[in-house]
């Protein structure tokens, strides 16, 4: 099937589940919300014409930019660019799924868009980890890829079976692919 | 003998234990940790437990230029360098839009598939060694000696080769005298084959040790992402250079050859192949390991029929894109045919010369998800043959 048909099967049938369709891209995507994901994959994988059996990747992509300070003049101190707002509004993490179709030879990528704190004003550190509803349980491959990227993204997902670090220790502190990630200066007395 | 055991029920229950297997354990091929938890001889459950050769290179490949991440692919998985440079180049390239000539395609197929072998080679020599073989390994060392020594007269490395860039192989064409040296190899190699098939493959013990052990159904290896000899040994006809994306199919459009997987009760017929011995099961340790013998043959072929193409093209070779080369802004994801299983790159640019995501979707990683799977009810002795014909490396489970 082309992703023209994929998309308006998916219009048609579950009209809340795509946000936005963005067919002119150099892979095409579906985007969905975090409330919709389930249903959405249940229907991907279910559904006789389309059947994505194969969950190939989930990825996380930090859209955040580090801060830029303002542009000074160094002998006047004269501002001569702004740098960017502090408080300018959260670009989120867009959690990615790749999946495939063994039986009927095609292809498709769901994002989700999530913020980077669960509580924009809350603490930046573990109990305010933003959270996604675990697909693991359409597609036994994604308990994995959802440990790595909990482990290193610092996505959580609820109800997944068994969310551990996978790569990093089970007491590293922090999650080393966010863009404002800090190395620690020792582990365990070590240091680099 | 150990299929017979293995179908006693057991009356008797022992105390359960925790058995750690690993990280130095040399049949877990690298870093990798087993966590056993038995009852006397049999696997209950078990952790595999990785991360012990993380690398960061998704991290690393956030700061750097396309250009300058192709040598952190090499050491993902470092058996197969050239298809691991391949499939980063072919990504970058998606998203630039870049094409490549003839020739380079033609060279670009051609090393690929000289890996593939090498690659083939060390899994089934360290097959055999984990099943207690050891002469075997030293006909597959002496044979990926040759295509090392290929590599070397490319790209100066042989292991670590860093040849095929995105948008293109560095150093210009082939060196002289390259082309007969290959032929050569190719006609040692496919003289060695029957060694190699009864050494190893109608070998008793290997037959034993891997007939119907680890059975993995066809069902589950799809919904757990498994995919390369694993998902072709549970006798799915699915490869990637037929079936993955154009970009990556149209390089193998005219080459000849049939995928290595058992349909309808049989494997292709382009070569007599060892009799598949009757105690075998489709999708047991046995058949993971017969695809990659039939695929390393068939690769050999493929790299005559590339020859004879690379001969007759125009000589003209694409240049790698430079270091400052600007990336579109956009995302692309491409997957492709790994000798361990179906290797993934998903780029997202931002407009600069360094990416801001690139994803690796490592095919080892997926296939090891299903070992827990698939071991659980084997005895102790069957974990090396399970996790041998899984054919992992930790460079590209860990990253």
């Amino acid at each position: 099937m082309k992703f023209a048909d994929i998309a308006e099967m998916v219009r048609n049938r579950l009209p809340k589940a795509a946000v936005s369709v963005v067919s002119d891209a150099v892979d095409p995507w579906i985007e969905t919300t975090s409330g919709s994901l389930v249903a959405l994959c249940q229907f991907l994988r279910d559904e006789e014409p389309l059947r994505f059996d194969m969950l190939h990747l989930v990825s996380a992509v930090d859209e955040w930019t580090p801060l830029k300070p303002p542009k000074k003049n160094p002998k006047t101190g004269e501002i001569l660019a702004p740098g960017d707002d502090p408080n300018r509004p959260d670009p989120g993490f867009t959690v990615v799924y790749h999946m495939s179709s063994l039986a009927n030879q095609h292809t498709l990528v769901v994002k989700v868009r999530v913020p980077r704190w669960q509580n924009a004003k809350g603490p930046k550190n573990d109990t305010n980890l933003p959270a996604l509803p675990s697909v693991s349980g359409i597609w036994p491959a994604a308990n994995w890829h959802e440990r790595e990227v909990y482990d290193l993204s610092g996505v959580t997902f609820t109800d997944h079976p068994d969310l551990r670090r996978i790569l990093c220790a089970d007491d590293w502190v922090g999650h080393p692919l966010r863009k404002d990630y800090a190395e620690p200066k020792a582990y365990h007395g070590i240091e680099h | 003998m150990a299929q017979e055991l293995k179908t006693i029920e057991l009356p008797i229950h022992t105390d359960e234990m925790m058995i750690n297997m690993g990280p130095q354990h040399p049949s877990t091929h690298g870093v990798l940790r087993l966590v056993l938890r038995t009852d006397g001889e049999v696997v209950v459950d078990m952790d595999p437990v990785m991360g012990y050769l993380h690398r960061c290179a998704e991290k690393i490949g956030e700061t750097v230029s396309p250009h300058q991440f192709v040598p952190y692919t090499d050491r993902l998985d470092y058996l197969s360098a050239m298809n691991m440079n391949l499939g980063f180049s072919l990504a970058v390239e998606k998203l630039c839009g870049v094409e490549v000539s003839e020739r380079t395609r033609h060279i670009r197929v051609m090393v690929c598939e000289l890996n593939r072998i090498a690659s083939h080679l060390i899994a089934a020599g360290c097959y055999g060694l984990d099943l207690g073989s050891f002469t075997p390994l030293m006909y597959c060392i002496r044979e990926r000696e040759k295509i090392l020594n290929l590599f070397e007269a490319v790209c100066g490395a042989r292991m670590t080769c860093s040849y095929i860039m995105p948008g293109g192989i560095r150093y210009g064409d082939l060196p002289d005298g390259w082309v007969e040296r290959c032929e050569q190899f190719v006609e040692e190699f496919l003289a060695v084959v029957p060694d190699l098939h009864h050494a190893l493959t109608s070998n008793e013990i290997l037959v034993r040790r891997g007939a119907n052990i680890g059975v993995l159904s066809p069902e589950m290896a799809v919904a757990y992402g498994c995919t390369g000899p694993v998902l072709r040994g549970s006798g799915v006809a699915w490869d990637l250079r037929r079936h993955g994306e154009p970009i990556y199919t149209k390089m193998y459009d005219d080459y000849r050859f049939e995928i290595a997987a058992s349909v309808g009760g049989s494997y292709p017929k382009d070569h007599v192949y060892p009799a598949i011995p009757p105690h075998a099961v489709l999708g047991d340790s046995w058949h993971r390991f017969y695809v990659r013998m039939i695929e390393a043959f068939q690769s050999a072929l493929i790299i005559q029929q590339g020859l004879q193409k690379y001969k007759k093209s125009e000589p003209v070779i694409s240049e790698p894109m430079k270091i400052i080369t600007k990336i579109p802004e956009g995302d692309a994801y491409v997957e492709t045919e790994a000798p361990k299983g179906q290797m993934g790159f998903y780029v997202v640019g931002d407009g600069t010369n360094i990416l801001k995501r690139s994803r690796i979707r490592s095919s080892s990683f997926c296939n090891l998800s299903v070992f827990r799977e698939i071991s659980k009810g084997c005895m102790i002795g069957d974990i090396p043959s399970i996790l041998g014909s899984i054919d992992i490396v930790l460079g590209e489970v860990d990253r």
